[in-house]
């Protein structure tokens, strides 16, 4: 193992390499741009193909040929470049294509700015784009968890013949953290895709990847067969993190980089007394909510803290399902939460306050 | 322990460099470090900044928005950051680029002639590690020992040959600190 | 002992078209399907079908397929290119999908000079949507979203795609064919094949233009339909090849 400082936005791209992807497409945007960079200059190194696209339209469209020929595939965009590629993501979902999508968030709506920002959670893990569905979505919350995150993505991804989305925000893109790197990397074994459309080759019959169903009742059938999958997903793919829970009265939570603002706000608190705990969902959708509704049981009162406005928070509440009540602190528009002010929230809220 | 540095001047002047190059020697002693830039419209040509944290414990955010140390290479930034740090916290500011004096009383604050000194030192472009140098004399945050492992990992191996120099500013730097220091 | 002296490509399926009478879609889909069938193609190729009329192309041709959202044949063709450089990638594409919606797609495909053949049908209107205006209709045309006919004021003109295409240097061939009548499809298959051939080699991004009829949307008889594009579309579209390599010559 070596240890290098390594940007967050590069750790995607190298976590990619090393999960087997040797075909990305993409267009600039900030605060991702290191990753097409980082790209760039490695794909030709193993082998692969970076090709910049004219628009993120044009992205997920190449991503959903490599795709549908069978191939390891990624793109990546920030917010404004994402609500562009839902129609392709809709699409992917409709054929079961594997790939992995990267939203590195920034502040909106609209152009919004650079900044870092979790406004998309809604937009990443409802759908996003039109008809049922629903995606993977991986929230690593440093460096170290994006590479081995990228590694998982592409497993789920081919393991379910779904599209996966990896969010992280401005500052996970933009950090440099130290990450163990496994000198020698051995590709991961990908399973057969049988299905994938890349020349008969000797095949009678031919693959069609599509997402055309005419007929109302085979295009139900269809959206039977992914909530199927999705049940299955839900019961074993679920990831979270628990800190200092069992005891908690207060249960912070949050994802990315606000999980582990609330987690030092956690370690705060309980140096001044306050029982504080910590639920860090992992998988935004399958959300983890059965630890929510468990933790419910002896904590008095939850605080989702985010960089939006509110709307994990929303799951959360679902999660605990009325048992207890669940407050939000949160920072939007690329302003990031401070840890002496969740602090402060917390204290109002164990001092009774609302 | 935890510190939290930010190093702000213009683009071109080596802030984000310098930042990493601290950052690197945190991780080689075994710290938990965080670098982040400013990033976007702004470091283009304009200002450019880095925080920079070493700590003991795991890092929560890499936002410095309340350093403890302050560097700072141009006239603007010291307008911009001065009111954020810490009180009882360091500043350090290149004199050699900046001729406006800090305002606030409850800080410690050094002035180095950085480019002065490094044109002494034959190099220009060493005048960021002499401030380096006095930050690691006067903080501790980290050892002269991991900057100096750090620059063979950060320079490509053709610029090697700048080390002993560099190394020179690094010793410059804590020299000029200790002398602080006696003084004080 | 019977002599076959014709047969359907091994290239199409055995499934009956949809299109309507007197849609030239038929033709061109066949002359497509012969032409991988004579260049012994059929098990290397992958096609790309767009959204409008031929949104069931990959019903019909016996070929590995790609059924595209609209406008995006020409980047999904890319990413497929992209991974398999040897396999033979075509996209079959309207004037709605590729000259409306699909307008960047086709253009930063051909200047980036993929090596894919593109069939472009051009009828001058939207069929499947209910015979709507595209950017191809002529000044003057009545659709359904141009009552009055065509205004340049309101509309603008048509766009000629291929020749705007052919001052690409990226795009390396570039015709403009009609079926309308034999001699004219059997130009048009020749060109089809010229297409294919130059991906085959390696020259980069090929398209045909093949000037196609609406009787439905038309709002004439399959006869009159014939009639109607010689008259008015090959005035406006004329035919010939605007850009070919050198080495095909």
């Amino acid at each position: 193992m070596s240890k290098v400082l390594m940007k967050g936005n590069e750790a995607i791209g190298e976590g990619a390499i090393r999960a087997g992807c040797r075909h990305f497409f993409g267009y600039p945007i900030t605060p991702q741009s290191e990753l097409p960079h980082y790209l760039a200059k490695r794909m030709p190194e193993v082998g692969g193909v970076f090709l910049q696209a004219e628009s993120e339209t044009s992205s997920i469209n190449m991503v959903y040929g490599a795709a549908g020929a069978g191939f390891r595939t990624m793109t990546s965009s920030s917010s404004p470049g994402l609500s562009l590629m839902q129609e392709g993501i809709s699409y992917l979902v409709g054929a079961e294509l594997p790939c992995v999508v990267v939203n590195v968030m920034r502040g909106g709506p609209g152009l919004g700015n650079i900044a870092p920002a979790q406004g998309d959670y809604f937009q990443a893990v409802k759908g996003g784009g039109h008809g049922d569905y629903k995606l993977v979505v991986l929230a690593p919350a440093s460096v170290q968890e994006i590479i081995d995150m990228m590694q998982v993505a592409f497993d789920l991804a081919d393991q379910y013949r779904t599209p996966v989305m990896l969010v992280g925000d401005g500052i996970l893109g933009q950090m440099m953290e130290p990450v163990e790197l496994a000198d020698e990397v051995t590709l991961p074994e990908v399973p057969a895709k049988p299905w994938a459309a890349s020349g008969l080759k000797g095949r009678k019959k031919p693959n069609i990847v599509n997402s055309l169903y005419i007929v109302p009742e085979d295009c139900e059938e269809l959206n039977q067969r992914l909530f199927a999958k999705y049940d299955v997903i839900a019961a074993q793919e679920t990831r979270w993190e628990e800190y200092r829970l069992e005891d908690a009265e207060i249960v912070l939570t949050g994802f990315g980089t606000a999980a582990r603002i609330a987690k030092s706000v956690v370690d705060k608190a309980r140096s001044e007394g306050i029982k504080a705990g910590l639920i860090r969902p992992i998988t935004l959708w399958p959300f983890p909510s059965e630890v929510y509704a468990k933790a419910a049981a002896h904590a008095n009162k939850f605080l989702c803290v985010e960089m939006s406005m509110g709307q994990m928070v929303e799951d959360v509440r679902l999660a605990v399902n009325g048992k207890k009540p669940v407050h939000f602190y949160g920072r939007s528009g690329g302003m990031v939460p401070l840890a002496k002010d969740v602090l402060a929230e917390v204290k109002k809220l164990m001092a009774g306050g609302e | 322990m935890l510190q939290e540095v930010l190093i702000a001047g213009f683009g071109g002047q080596g802030v984000l460099s310098t930042g990493q190059l601290l950052a690197y020697a945190g991780m080689i002693e075994n710290k938990q470090v965080a670098w982040i830039p400013s990033y976007g419209p702004e470091m283009r040509g304009g200002t450019a900044n880095c925080g920079i944290t070493i700590s003991d414990e795991p890092i929560s955010s890499p936002l410095v928005t309340e350093p403890t140390t302050l560097i700072v290479m141009n006239r603007p930034s010291l307008d911009k950051f001065e009111k954020s740090v810490v009180p009882g916290g360091l500043i350090l500011i290149n004199s050699s680029l900046v001729d406006q004096k800090v305002t606030r009383q409850d800080l410690q604050v050094l002035e180095i002639p950085a480019n002065r000194i490094a044109e002494e030192l034959g190099n220009t472009k060493v005048a960021n590690n002499i401030i380096l140098g006095v930050l690691i004399e006067l903080t501790g945050i980290v050892s002269l020992e991991a900057v100096v492992e750090s620059l063979k990992k950060v320079l490509p191996a053709r610029r090697h040959n700048l080390i002993p120099v560099n190394q020179q500013a690094l010793e410059k730097g804590m020299q000029l600190a200790k002398e602080f220091k006696n003084k004080q | 002992m019977a002599k076959v002296i014709f047969k359907r490509p091994d290239s199409l399926t055995d499934k009956q078209f949809h299109y309507c009478p007197g849609c030239t879609h038929g033709i061109i889909h066949r002359l497509v399907a012969e032409v991988i069938d004579e260049m012994g193609l059929q098990d290397d190729t992958v096609g790309v079908c767009p959204v409008g009329c031929s949104v069931f192309a990959y019903d019909y041709f016996n070929v590995d397929m790609f059924q595209a959202s609209h406008g995006r044949a020409p980047a999904v063709a890319t990413g497929i290119k992209r991974c398999l450089p040897e396999r033979t990638v075509f996209t079959y594409q309207g004037d709605g999908d590729l000259a409306s919606i699909g307008t960047a797609e086709i253009v930063h495909a051909a200047a980036r000079s993929e090596k894919i053949t593109t069939i472009f049908v051009n009828n001058a209107v939207y069929g499947m949507t209910g015979g709507q205006m595209a950017p191809t209709t002529l000044p003057g045309q009545k659709t359904t979203t141009s009552p009055r006919g065509r205004e340049k004021e309101l509309n603008g003109l048509p766009v000629r795609v291929s020749e705007m295409l052919a001052t690409l240097d990226g795009a390396v061939y570039v015709a403009r064919v009609s079926v309308h009548d034999p001699k004219h499809i059997v130009q048009a298959k020749k060109a089809i094949r010229k297409a294919f051939e130059i991906q085959k080699a390696g020259l980069g991004f090929a398209l045909v233009e093949v000037l196609s009829t609406c009787p439905t949307n038309w709002g004439l008889s399959p006869k009159e339909s014939i009639k109607w594009l010689a008259e008015n579309m090959i005035p406006y579209y004329p035919l010939g090849v605007f850009k070919e390599p050198a080495e095909v010559k």
